[in-house]
């Protein structure tokens, strides 16, 4: 009798084992099946809608045949070198000074917590708060201010890019053995002539592709830009005037009614995703090449 | 943290002052390595100054963040002292249809209880479809899956987080919608149609419901990726100890790893709900952007992050501006106290574990 129990017991117990491993088995290929089918319509839906005008051309009004999206790439070009100026010294600065400068003390800490928390603040609120900064028209003292303009844009997303770049950069430098650190020391070099020619430069496949992760996820931010760059039909290079960038631009298309500029979102969108698959896929190689975990 | 910390040999400044007075006093003697270190003492303020700059960079985060927090409550001042707290409560009935209104620019009537509203139910209806298939994928990642397609799939729900807002939007209302609108939004009537939750007055297919799928679609990948990160935090030894009492797998993952890394399961929740909270693009062109609460979860709604989108480049009135700025702000204050309770609760259980060797 007690024997039995325990056999329909056990079997109980391996039936759900086997019930539970299915069902993180069906997890996995539920997740995995949206990927493939963003991936799968962005090829089909954009490759056909891909040709040579669309690198060329700028939009054509509705009703138009044809037409491309030249403005919004080289917009979305010029939006992301401003950001990159603003971002990416300033996170390397904040890297640096977590990792050689700050280590364990309670300052360090909390700038470490407040970038992880400033990371996972809303995009939309960043634009809110450059629209307050820059566009808004009470604070015109600076004359390039006070409109919406391909600056305050640049601004918005460079401020987003200062957490992650300065998270990663301090990742990267932990990871440099001390002993370089040492050797470099030792032979009377500088502190931070240590820190800029060794440390850094030791880590810097790693810090470059921590700054293309941060220019990666920028580059596919719509909302902050929406009422600071504001998009533009037309070219315009300046960093004065509101400028096309395009995240914003498939926006605009993809909620309008006409099919034809359906078609150009499609081929934005493929083309958008193309850059950011393609800087990901760059970072997981070169983190992957192991050139960095030499020691810890 | 074991290793030992270098301290750089920082000549004192008062050392520094004597050596070279002591240079000064006998110049004719000046060996090659003393005159070097005498130069050298130069390096001892580009050291300082070097700290400093880096100090500066490290420091603008919190002045980021103090001058987002200013620049907002400046800017929602004027609907601050015109509205007051009931800005997130009041509605009023439109003399003429007699319906509750929340949201009427023209006449100035302003509330944000629809937008709440709306931000929370998407939200929380998305942590539903989430969590369970993010916990799920995690387990299979750590404890099931075969080491060759370990890394792959890793990459592949990687690359999910990588996708921007704007392309599961366009992706949502191109493909998504018309798919529940047809196959999914039926069942779920015919199902729960009972409950009220579900009613079948909005053929568009854009509501609660399609913003709660592609937000959670969104918010897998950092809940899964977070979640593998504390369940590999658990030491090895747990999981043996649980098999050699003759468990099976899926016990040994119940009381040896879920068990011990609930509060960080807990803080990656926390978090996922914190990128819902504030995702915009995505929600604002599936979610209907209608700012009315209905009890159908298949309704058009609005989130707080989409009306700004929506709104705030075309605001007219200063009043308009400000009510979205507020809306703004707390969107801020809400995703800076999820952000840290996360962040505390994932940093609580990861903190003191080695990291496993790949």
């Amino acid at each position: 009798m007690v024997k039995q129990k325990t056999s329909a017991q056990t079997r109980i117990r391996a039936v759900t084992d086997h019930a539970v491993t299915g069902l993180a088995i069906a997890a996995t290929v539920l997740v995995i099946a949206p990927l493939v089918a963003i991936f799968v319509y962005l090829i089909l839906r954009g490759a056909s809608s891909l040709n040579l005008d669309f690198f060329t051309k700028i939009p054509k009004p509705v009703g138009e045949k044809g037409g491309g999206m030249a403005n919004a790439i080289v917009g979305s070009g010029i939006l992301l070198a401003v950001a990159s100026a603003i971002g990416v010294p300033i996170g390397i600065g904040g890297g640096i000074f977590l990792a050689e400068f700050g280590r364990g003390t309670r300052l360090a800490n909390s700038i470490r917590f407040t970038a992880d928390v400033l990371n996972g603040v809303p995009s939309i609120v960043m634009g809110v708060a450059a629209y307050a900064l820059i566009v808004s028209p009470h604070i015109s003292f600076l004359p390039m201010l006070g409109h919406f303009s391909a600056l305050s844009g640049g601004v918005a997303l460079g401020i987003m890019m200062i957490p992650t770049v300065c998270r990663t950069t301090e990742e990267m430098l932990l990871m440099v053995p001390h002993a370089i650190r040492e050797a470099a020391l030792g032979l009377g070099v500088p502190n931070w002539r240590s820190v800029l020619s060794i440390t850094v430069k030791t880590a810097s496949p790693g810090i470059i592709t921590g700054c293309m992760l941060a220019f990666a996820r920028v580059a596919g931010e719509t909302a902050p830009l929406i009422f600071t760059a504001l998009g533009n039909s037309f070219w315009s290079t300046s960093l004065n005037e509101p400028i096309a960038a395009l995240p914003l631009q498939i926006y605009v298309y993809a909620i309008s009614p006409y099919d034809e500029w359906h078609r150009l979102a499609w081929a934005g969108a493929l083309v958008l995703i193309v850059l950011i698959v393609l800087a990901v896929s760059l970072v997981r190689y070169v983190t992957s090449r192991g050139v960095l975990k030499g020691a810890s | 943290m074991s290793e030992t910390r270098i301290v750089p040999p920082q000549p004192k400044a008062g050392s520094l002052s004597s050596e070279n007075e002591r240079v000064v006093a006998s110049p004719a003697n000046v060996s090659a390595v003393r005159r070097y270190l005498s130069e050298r003492g130069n390096s001892a303020a580009a050291d300082r100054w070097f700290h400093y700059l880096m100090l500066l960079c490290a420091l603008s985060i919190f002045g980021i963040v103090a001058l987002i927090a200013t620049e907002l409550v400046i800017g929602s001042e004027l609907s601050w002292h015109r509205l007051g707290f009931h800005f997130f409560f009041s509605s009023y009935l439109d003399p003429y249809t007699s319906m509750r209104l929340f949201w009427d620019p023209v006449n100035e009537h302003f509330s944000a209880l629809p937008f709440v509203y709306g931000t929370l139910v998407s939200s929380f209806l998305a942590l539903l479809i989430a969590v369970p298939l993010a916990v799920g994928v995690a387990v299979f990642l750590t404890e099931m899956c075969p080491g060759a397609l370990r890394a792959p799939l890793a990459f592949m729900t990687e690359l999910l987080a990588a996708i921007p807002s704007i392309i599961y939007g366009l992706w949502a209302v191109f493909v998504l919608v018309p798919l529940l609108r047809d196959y999914v939004n039926p069942l779920l009537i015919r199902a729960f149609g009972w409950t009220g939750l579900f009613e079948s007055d909005n053929p568009t297919g854009l509501g609660f419901v399609a913003a709660a799928v592609i937000l959670a679609i969104m918010i897998l990948p950092i809940i899964s990726s977070l979640t593998r990160e504390v369940m590999m935090a658990v030491p090895h030894s747990q999981r043996e100890a649980v098999l050699a009492l003759g468990a099976t797998r899926w016990e040994m993952i119940r009381m040896g790893v879920l068990r011990n890394a609930r509060i960080g399961i807990v803080g990656a929740i926390i978090l996922g709900l914190g990128r819902a909270l504030g995702e915009t693009m995505a929600v604002t062109m599936v979610i209907g952007n209608t700012p009315e609460i209905h009890r159908s979860l298949l309704s058009n709604g609005a989130s707080m992050a989409a009306v700004i989108a929506n709104e705030y480049a075309e605001a007219t009135t200063d009043l308009h501006r400000s009510a979205l700025t507020e809306i703004g702000l707390a969107l801020f204050v809400v995703t800076i106290l999820v952000n840290a309770l996360a962040r505390l609760l994932v940093w609580a259980v990861t903190r003191g574990a080695p990291q496993r060797a790949h």
